[in-house]
């Protein structure tokens, strides 16, 4: 399971306590706590929310959440310590000697209370007409506590305006509880540093860099806060109703393609455990729903791995057989989004460093509007091409003006998980009811792209697909070590001796191939810094994903997000890739049709580099 | 802002990192610095102090926003702070602003047009027992009467 | 500046080489006659001075600061500015001698920008002091070196808080930290730091020159000593007073030549309302404790004005961060503009009241547990006051 990180950057008492030999007892020894009367053991450190959790205690939570850092600032979770005069927060507490813990005291329940009642005082608007109705915290306390009036008033008139500016996420501050749950995703987890509190006292709101617009300020949209906001203070940009006016229209032919991590989550929206698969079923509602054709983004992500496995190794051709030295080596993939936005701002000057492929959505939306529309015989102007996509940076990147090779935009609208939940639940669906169904012709086939929607899996699909076509025999796993790369906490390294190449490859004869994996931009950052100084000389391909965990905690996916569940979705990924018969790109029955009939030149060729590649901008950090 | 502006206020603010570090810790100090010599600490000026200290603006407008001694405006060159808490509003504090909107012709919160006067109340300035009391920039002013916050003005024409 | 009563701390002939003494004793002496002392924190808080010397002295670390909290903000407090103005030498060296008691390399004075006129002159004293071997490397010929750096507050009550303080020097915005960790471990920048109020290391040079058995014949055996107070409001003359502690509120007012007394707020815009029935309560950190604020309120005198004005105070000098302090007193002052418009029950002010309970105890910081007080004390004694005159 992927490990939470603190960056330096959070402030040293929003850091976990670091028990110090000698100064608290052995680390790992356990001390005696008393909750409720009843005598527990923790280990020493261990915080009175996480030892009551671990015995079924429920404490009520808002600021907490296992993926940050501390903030103890709602106030929600408090309790009474024996010998404390005021309560402490229970999430921030550590316990380091024995004592003694009341959580259901007349004092707590009073306070707690009274807390819920503020934050509902100045809570904007009413359940009914909120998009989290019925998957917010805010909203699942109020129940909790009975709440049925508004003890301390109740906000009748907005005091911000709903900054609707971004293609990606949508902020309506008068939601916003101040839990800090997006400022410490920004600027702790994901080092992007787009929002903070400011101001103070009761004019204190979350903001961006001169209350700009979200959308002219540095930010990579990678939703990861609002995966984490408990309440409707944060959403993605939803475009389900010009969708379902597509659909309405008998003159349009709209598309829908589906990445392979929506389908890991989707069920959760409708009451499933984590990991539930879905994608068939999805593919019964979509039709139902009125959708034309449902296509498996897995096919393009197999297109990216022929075209970026093929821009690798002829970068590694220019470098070893040409000995052009200006080749930029490591390649990084560019299929996130979210990290593409953050290169450009972050690292302008290391463009060239990118893949220039397209990601798979961009891709797949080209191939639609030219070659599908071909075959099919439809006119690509009446072509509606929808992404469901578990990211919000997607709406964002399907709106970049250069995605539009195929003549069109290329791809029309990028839809969350969520939002495609709520347009199923719309159409009266109950998905895990619904009877399976295959994928549209001519693409339904997979290969290795399934897994591009867990944190490694792209490095994996590439390398499978490299070493196949290198040498001709599938990559020896049981020789193949991934490792938690030295030096950089939170980034793996892998590499593959290739040995008896085909005699096109020979150049490759005995290079040992070296990968690099990463996730979250803090640790892009990490990686980044280090190429910087000129450390990542022996390194060829290295992947990136913005989201912690990749694609699978895309900020699209269903709330709420942990580390459990993200690793439930992965697996569910890597259960369902074991069981394909196909495993490397290239043998995938739809990409040799789409290179025998379409891009007939091959991978980087001229019809290919015009549809599926792509160029980037130099955004800078500097905002006018 | 022009260029050449924008070249020297790096400048400044590069010497600036140098003189106090540029480790977060000289936040403060440098904001501090910037304010009082520009009378604000401008959008782009705080994009450099982030650069600097390897931070990110927007943790630099937070902090600026947070302090009520630091703004992101452009303000009056000098800044009259009228006590309003408890004893200098006991002891007239009342009768005190009124003579200052008039006589400075702005209400509080506003700059005069010639920036010359800035007009705000600040909280306890540690003269209660000389109230009703303002600071115009650092220097303190006790006992005032309107005559006298007349008096005082003229000084600074 | 009327400095109108003097005893220990404001009495020239204490004032020794107390620097001297306390380099050529052992760190661990210094912080035993502090402890036997009594003294506690003149902030307000009261924590014992000695333990949290000796709490700091024994955590593990290369590095330890000795901050002095200059950012005396609270409402009615200006005794700190006195200290700095005129007793100047106290402060330094008495921070000093907490650094070396403790083993800290170096001090910080956080100053409040308020206060930003002293600046100039306490720098140049800084000067002096390393010129004389006070300050600086070998301070008088030991071993021992330390250094102070003094930083500016920019307007922000809150930063008086400790922990918002240190948040401050590290350049954040003034937050209050989660306690635990205590700054006594987990201070500025992680390291172990002790952070007393300005007061607090001018009372620790006199004890060290005069002694702990000396010292604490003033003052009652829980708060020993005398305490500086700011008296302001409605009385003939307001000033700078040193009592010793278990000093009645009557005996205070005399000294002031107060009259027609209603009320008296002691520890400023955090502390309580204490009605004329109770004047015979005494300073003490047992009874009625204060960092030095005294407010008096004469007969004349609106409880409800005097109220929103404290408020108003908090509503914008709370720092933001936590619930029950950021919209709960935006509550109980909305609650007394009900009351000024006539548009208030006495069961919601009830209501209120209660709100203020769950917020001295469920906010994160001093701040929050304490801006209720005078809501919560005035109410009690002037609800009948307030209400029958609208």
């Amino acid at each position: 399971m992927e490990k939470t990180q603190h960056t330096h950057r959070a402030p040293v008492s929003h850091q976990p306590l670091v028990v110090e030999k000698g100064n608290l007892g052995e680390i790992g020894s356990l001390v005696e706590v008393e909750i409720n009367g009843i005598p527990y053991k923790v280990p020493i450190g261990t915080t009175i929310l996480e030892a009551c959790r671990q015995n079924n205690i429920h404490i009520p939570t808002l600021c907490y959440h296992e993926d940050l850092c501390l903030a103890g600032v709602c106030r929600i979770c408090v309790v009474e310590v024996e010998g404390m005069k005021v309560l402490p927060t229970s999430c921030t507490f550590p316990i380091t000697n024995r004592i003694k813990v009341r959580t259901t005291s007349e004092k707590v329940r009073k306070a707690r209370r009274h807390i819920l009642d503020l934050l509902l005082s100045e809570h904007y608007g009413e359940c009914y007409s909120c998009h989290r109705n019925g998957n917010c915290e805010l909203q699942t306390l109020a129940k909790e506590y009975g709440v049925d009036f508004y003890r301390f008033g109740h906000i009748t008139e907005r005091r911000h305006k709903v900054d609707k500016s971004s293609y990606s996420v949508i902020r309506d501050m008068d939601k916003c509880i101040l839990c800090k749950r997006c400022v410490r995703t920004c600027i702790d987890l994901q080092e992007v540093g787009a929002l903070e509190a400011t101001q103070r006292g009761d004019m204190t709101t979350i903001s961006t860099f001169l209350d700009k617009p979200l959308a002219d300020v540095i930010c990579i949209n990678c939703g990861q806060c609002i995966n984490r906001c408990p309440t409707a203070a944060l959403k993605a940009n939803d475009p389900s109703d010009e969708i379902w006016a597509a659909i309405d229209d008998p003159e349009m032919h709209v598309v829908i393609q589906t990445a392979p991590s929506p389908r890991s989550g989707i069920g959760e929206e409708f009451g499933c455990e984590p990991g539930t698969s879905m994608t068939y079923k999805l593919n019964t509602a979509l039709r139902m729903i009125g959708f034309d054709a449902v296509l498996d983004t897995n096919f393009s992500a197999d297109l990216t791995i022929m075209e970026e496995g093929t821009e690798l190794l002829l970068r590694l051709k220019k470098l070893l057989v040409e000995g052009d030295s200006s080749v930029k080596l490591p390649q990084f993939t560019s299929c996130s989004p979210g990290w593409i936005k953050y290169i450009e701002h972050f690292y302008p000057d290391f463009l060239d460093y990118l893949s220039s492929c397209k990601s798979p959505q961009q891709m797949f939306g080209a191939v639609i509007k030219t070659f599908y529309a071909q075959e099919r015989n439809i006119d690509p102007n009446k072509i509606v091409t929808v992404a469901l996509m578990p990211c919000s940076a997607k709406k964002f990147e399907c709106n970049r003006p250069e995605m539009t090779d195929s003549g069109f935009k290329d791809v029309d609208y990028g839809l969350t998980t969520r939002e495609m939940a709520q347009m199923i639940r719309e159409a009266g669906l109950h998905l895990p009811e619904l009877q399976n169904s295959a994928f549209d012709e001519p693409f339904g086939d997979t290969g290795s792209g399934l897994i591009f929607g867990a944190t490694g899996g792209v490095m994996e699909s590439a390398l499978r697909t490299a070493y196949a076509l290198v040498t001709g025999r599938p990559v020896p796993f049981e020789n193949l070590q991934i490792l938690p790369c030295r030096g950089f906490e939170g980034v793996r390294e892998a590499s593959v001796l290739l040995e008896n190449v085909l005699p096109d490859w020979s150049f490759l004869e005995g290079v040992n191939l070296k990968f690099m994996i990463a996730h979250g931009t803090a640790n892009a950052k990490k990686v980044m810094d280090a190429l910087a100084r000129g450390e990542l000389k022996d390194i060829h391909f290295v992947e990136i994903m913005a989201c912690p965990g990749g694609c699978i905690g895309g900020g699209g996916q269903p709330i709420p997000t942990s580390p459990e569940i993200r690793q439930k979705r992965a697996e569910l990924i890597y259960n369902e890739a074991a069981d394909l018969e196909i495993n490397e790109s290239f043998r995938n029955p739809s990409i040799k049709y789409i290179y025998e009939k379409f891009l007939t030149e091959g991978p980087c060729r001229h019809l290919s580099h015009k549809l599926l590649h792509t160029h980037y901008v130099k955004r800078g950090k500097y905002i006018d | 802002m022009l260029v050449s502006e924008k070249n020297a206020l790096t400048i400044e603010i590069e010497d600036l990192t140098k003189s106090f570090g540029d480790q977060r810790e000289s936040l403060l100090p440098i904001l501090q610095e910037i304010q009082l010599k520009h009378g604000h600490i401008s959008d782009f000026a705080q994009q450099e102090i982030a650069r600097l200290l390897d931070i990110h603006p927007v943790e630099v407008y937070g902090v600026v926003t947070f302090y009520s001694f630091l703004s992101t405006e452009p303000k009056g060159r000098l800044i009259v702070r009228l006590c309003q808490t408890i004893t200098c509003d006991l002891a007239g504090k009342e009768a005190i602003a009124n003579t200052l909107e008039k006589e400075l012709q702005i209400k509080f919160g506003e700059t005069t047009p010639d920036k010359k006067f800035t007009l705000e109340y600040c909280n306890c300035i540690g003269m209660c027992d000389q109230g009703p009391a303002m600071l115009i920039n650092e220097q303190v002013f006790t006992k005032l009467t309107p005559s006298k916050v007349i008096e005082i003005l003229k000084k600074f024409n | 500046m009327p400095i109108l009563n003097k005893l220990v701390i404001f009495d020239e002939n204490n004032i020794e080489d107390s620097l001297k003494k306390a380099i050529s004793s052992e760190p661990q002496d210094v912080v035993m006659e502090i402890r036997e002392s009594g003294l506690k924190g003149r902030g307000g808080a009261g924590f014992p001075t000695g333990t949290k010397w000796l709490l700091a002295r024994s955590a593990h670390a290369d590095k330890k600061f000795v901050v002095c909290n200059a950012d005396e903000g609270e409402p009615g407090t200006f005794k700190d500015r006195i200290l700095l103005d005129e007793y100047t030498k106290l402060v330094f060296e008495g921070m000093v001698i907490a650094g070396y008691a403790i083993g800290a390399q170096k001090g910080f004075l956080y100053l409040r920008g308020e206060y930003r006129y002293l600046f100039d002159k306490l720098t140049k004293y800084l000067e002096q002091m390393r010129k004389e071997n006070r300050l600086g490397n070998n301070i008088l010929g030991s071993n021992y070196s330390f250094d102070i750096e003094i930083r500016l507050g920019s307007g922000a009550y809150v930063c008086g808080e400790e922990s918002a303080l240190i948040e401050s020097l590290e350049g954040h915005r003034g937050e209050a930290r989660n306690r635990p960790p205590y700054p006594v471990n987990t201070g500025y920048l992680g390291y172990p730091t002790i952070v007393n109020n300005v007061e607090t290391f001018a009372v620790a040079h006199i004890i060290v020159a005069k002694g702990a058995e000396w010292y604490s014949k003033y003052g009652t055996s829980k708060s020993t000593g005398t305490k500086l107070l700011s008296i302001s409001g409605d009385c003939k003359k307001p000033g700078v007073y040193e009592v010793p502690f278990g000093t009645t509120i009557s005996d205070i007012l005399k000294l002031v030549e107060a009259e027609n007394t209603k009320a008296v707020q002691v520890g400023g815009a955090s502390g309580f309302c204490i009605p004329k029935a109770e004047f015979d309560r005494t300073v003490a950190f047992e009874d009625v404790s204060t960092g030095g604020s005294v407010i008096i309120f004469n007969e004349t005198r609106d409880m409800l004005q005097v109220l929103e004005n404290f408020m108003e105070f908090f509503v914008e000098e709370s720092c933001g961060q936590c619930t029950p302090c950021r919209i709960g007193n935006v509550k109980l002052l909305e609650g007394l503009m009900k009351i000024r418009n006539n548009d208030c029950s006495l069961s919601y002010i009830h209501e209120l009241v209660d709100l203020g309970r769950s917020m001295q105890i469920a906010s994160k910081c001093g701040l929050g547990q304490s801006s209720p007080n005078p809501f919560i004390s005035i109410m009690e004694h002037f609800e009948n006051e307030i209400f029958s005159q609208r």
